[in-house]
């Protein structure tokens, strides 16, 4: 190989590992052969990462960060700057599809094991970056200072005020202000534009290598390392590239057909990417008609909502902060809680099959309830269906060690 | 802080039951900002009526002669009454101190209204206005209670005398796609200078200007889309036939 190398390569691969790069991480990566299209997700974030790079550095070209400008600058990039209405879709467009994709992929991992041993660190740092990615979003969506930019980072830093002894000082701090002002816009700006970015970037390097080293996991849960050919290759491996990224255009191109669908025909998505109460500017005085999150938040606002009784000394809105932070918290513990000896649900028994399905729908109704108004129905279905959410959670230990498992193939199943 | 924040919380969770739907009944109207001749027949009414004192400081009066296919010398003689210049922001010379002073409160730009509060309701309120004398300028509305704002089209539409009632069947011609309207005002007490059915029309090319104002490139926004949308079928096949060929050695 090394001698048909032209003379550049072979110099720069003695200084800088390029080659050696390359082979690790794409053309010699053996990823499972049986991967199904749950595996597109995490190119897809890939893809939109880049996608919100991009379009947010053009973005901040014409944007203005100020309390008396932005609202103006944002409607001069809608107006005035050459293709500014298109990078702008594209990134309030991106930023919801972000979500999809990533919540998408998490449920990927929940449903074939995928943070079990050995890959836990690669779930701790997945976790991380979405709980990184909320912080980018909830900033993002402060910065064109509409009204609901204004108000809803007005309710929702004003949570921090609930945690007790600090908590004034604290939602104080973070604004840097008595209220929501100019200066949390600037500095919210700081951060969703530098800070974050640059933190999202190291940790998703952080993801893809921890996963390099370890494998990817599949729908069966099989460990292709244990069976490999005279050179060291897994015998139901495929390398990743072309067969993991050229073969995903398909995929990838019916994602695009979405996501430009998007862009070009329902860039509000019915006020769900873009509400219609933000295409008013920020007014102190006056409060929206309807304040609600994004919809993207809309599980933990409905959990949070859901508390409407105070237990013990905690009253309801701490105990309600409580709940929302401990319903993320409980993902960062999931490879502890999952007791199986298989991971895959094909091999798991029906308490955990059943328990991951009504996961699912409970997380899509609360996502729903949490931008409902807070009618008393809705107000018992988020309690129910919150208990449900942590159920899932809090008896993973029982229900995934006590049931009967499938024996799970040796090698990939033809 | 919780002196704010529980006061806050409760004054804005009890307003999340706006998704539930305004109040009152909106009259349905179908907007179309391809249809030129409506849009500059709805830039006259607003530049006549409403630019004194609502701006469109968002937008441009060149972008707008451009995108209606309006001349800018026909656009600058008979739509711009001040020595404005062509390219500038379409901004009025009321100020909101003036504004505040004169109406209660400052007449808001109206730049993005159409993506606030959307055509219905805006074809609604501007058919909404009635005579009640309870009010400083003689006048309510349908569509928002006790509105600030005098009734600005009466010369055209003449005052209402009850409260006009929203068309609720929602029939549409086959053929325009409009509303074929009828109801709304019953009886007046200050005949106008059009008829009912003229002042809908007029109505509708007015909101169907405001559309266009909130988003002017939505037009070509949507053909540019349906190229892209081509573009991705025809890569989708390649891609397909990509993938056919790469992974026939797999299977």
């Amino acid at each position: 190989m090394s001698s048909s190398k032209p003379a550049f390569m072979e110099w720069l691969d003695q200084r800088l590992p390029v080659t050696n790069a390359y082979e690790k991480h794409l053309s010699k990566y053996y990823a499972p052969r049986n991967l199904n299209f749950w595996w597109v997700f995490g190119l897809l974030a890939t893809l939109i990462f880049v996608n919100q790079i991009l379009t947010g550095i053009w973005l901040t070209m014409s944007y203005v960060p100020s309390a008396e400008e932005a609202f103006r600058s944002v409607e001069y990039i809608m107006r005035d700057v050459q293709s500014g209405w298109l990078i702008r879709y594209m990134h309030s467009t991106g930023a919801s599809a972000f979500f999809v994709v990533v919540y998408l992929h998490m449920f990927r991992g929940i449903m074939y094991g995928s943070y079990q041993k050995p890959r836990e660190l690669i779930w701790i740092f997945g976790c991380l970056i979405y709980l990184l990615l909320m912080a980018e979003g909830f900033m993002g969506y402060v910065l064109p200072w509409g009204q609901m930019s204004y108000w809803g980072a007005q309710v929702i830093i004003s949570l921090f005020g609930a945690i007790p002894v600090i908590g004034d000082g604290l939602a104080e701090w973070i604004r840097g202000d008595f209220l929501i002002s100019g200066i949390t816009l600037n500095r919210f700006f700081a951060l969703h534009v530098i800070a974050l970015p640059l933190v999202l970037a190291l940790l998703v390097v952080l993801h893809i290598l921890a996963l390099h080293e370890v494998g990817s996991n599949n729908p069966d849960g099989i460990d292709i390392k244990k069976h490999k050919d005279e050179y060291g290759r897994p015998l139901d491996g495929i390398p990743f590239h072309p067969y993991y990224t050229l073969g995903k255009l398909p995929m990838i191109i019916i994602f695009l057909m979405v996501f430009t669908g998007v862009i070009f025909f329902f860039p509000e998505a019915g006020g769900y990417f873009l509400e219609y109460a933000n295409f008013e500017p920020a007014n102190t005085l006056k409060t929206p008609d309807n304040i609600h999150p994004v919809w993207y938040f809309g599980a933990y606002y409905a959990i949070l909502r859901a508390v409407d009784f105070s237990l013990f000394f905690i009253d309801a809105k701490l105990l309600g902060v409580m709940l929302m932070g401990a319903a993320i918290a409980l993902l960062f513990i999931l490879p502890w809680l999952d007791r199986s000896p298989v991971r895959s649900w094909r091999y798991k028994g029906i308490y955990s099959k059943v328990a991951i399905v009504v996961f699912a729908i409970s997380f899509a109704i609360l996502s729903w309830l949490g931008i409902q108004p807070a009618t008393a129905l809705n107000n018992a279905l988020a309690k129910l269906f919150s208990v449900l959410y942590f159920a899932f959670f809090l008896l993973m230990p029982f229900y995934t060690k006590y049931e009967k498992t499938k024996p799970v193939p040796e090698r990939v199943p033809e | 802080m919780k002196k704010i924040l529980i006061p806050l919380l409760l004054s804005v969770l009890p307003l999340l039951g706006w998704s539930a739907g305004p109040s009152i009944d909106l009259d349905k109207i179908r907007t179309d900002v391809t249809d030129t001749a409506s849009l500059q027949r709805g830039v006259q009414i607003y530049m006549n009526y409403c630019m004194g004192c609502h701006s469109l400081e968002y937008g441009r009066y060149n972008r707008v002669a451009r995108d209606l296919k309006i001349p800018e010398d026909v656009f600058a003689e008979n739509l711009i009454f001040t020595d404005t210049a062509i390219g500038s922001l379409m901004t009025n010379a009321m100020s909101r101190q003036d504004g505040s002073d004169w109406f209660g409160i400052a007449p808001p730009d109206l730049t993005l209204v159409n993506r606030v509060r959307g055509s219905d309701w805006l074809y609604t309120y501007m058919r909404g206005f009635y005579q009640d004398d309870s009010r400083p300028f003689g006048v309510n509305n349908v569509a928002f209670e006790n509105v600030g704002m005098p009734h600005a089209l009466l010369e055209l539409q003449g005052l209402c005398a009850e409260p006009p009632t929203p068309i609720t069947d929602r029939r549409f011609d086959p053929l325009t796609g409009r509303l074929i309207t009828e109801g709304g005002c019953s009886s007046y007490a200050i005949e106008g200078s059009m008829s009912t059915a003229e002042f809908d029309e007029a109505m509708y090319d007015l909101v169907n200007f405001l559309d266009y104002m909130g988003e002017p490139i939505q037009k070509e926004r949507e053909r540019i889309g349906w190229m892209v949308l081509a573009f991705l079928t025809v890569f989708l096949v390649i891609g397909q036939l990509l993938y056919r060929e790469l992974w026939k050695d797999i299977h």
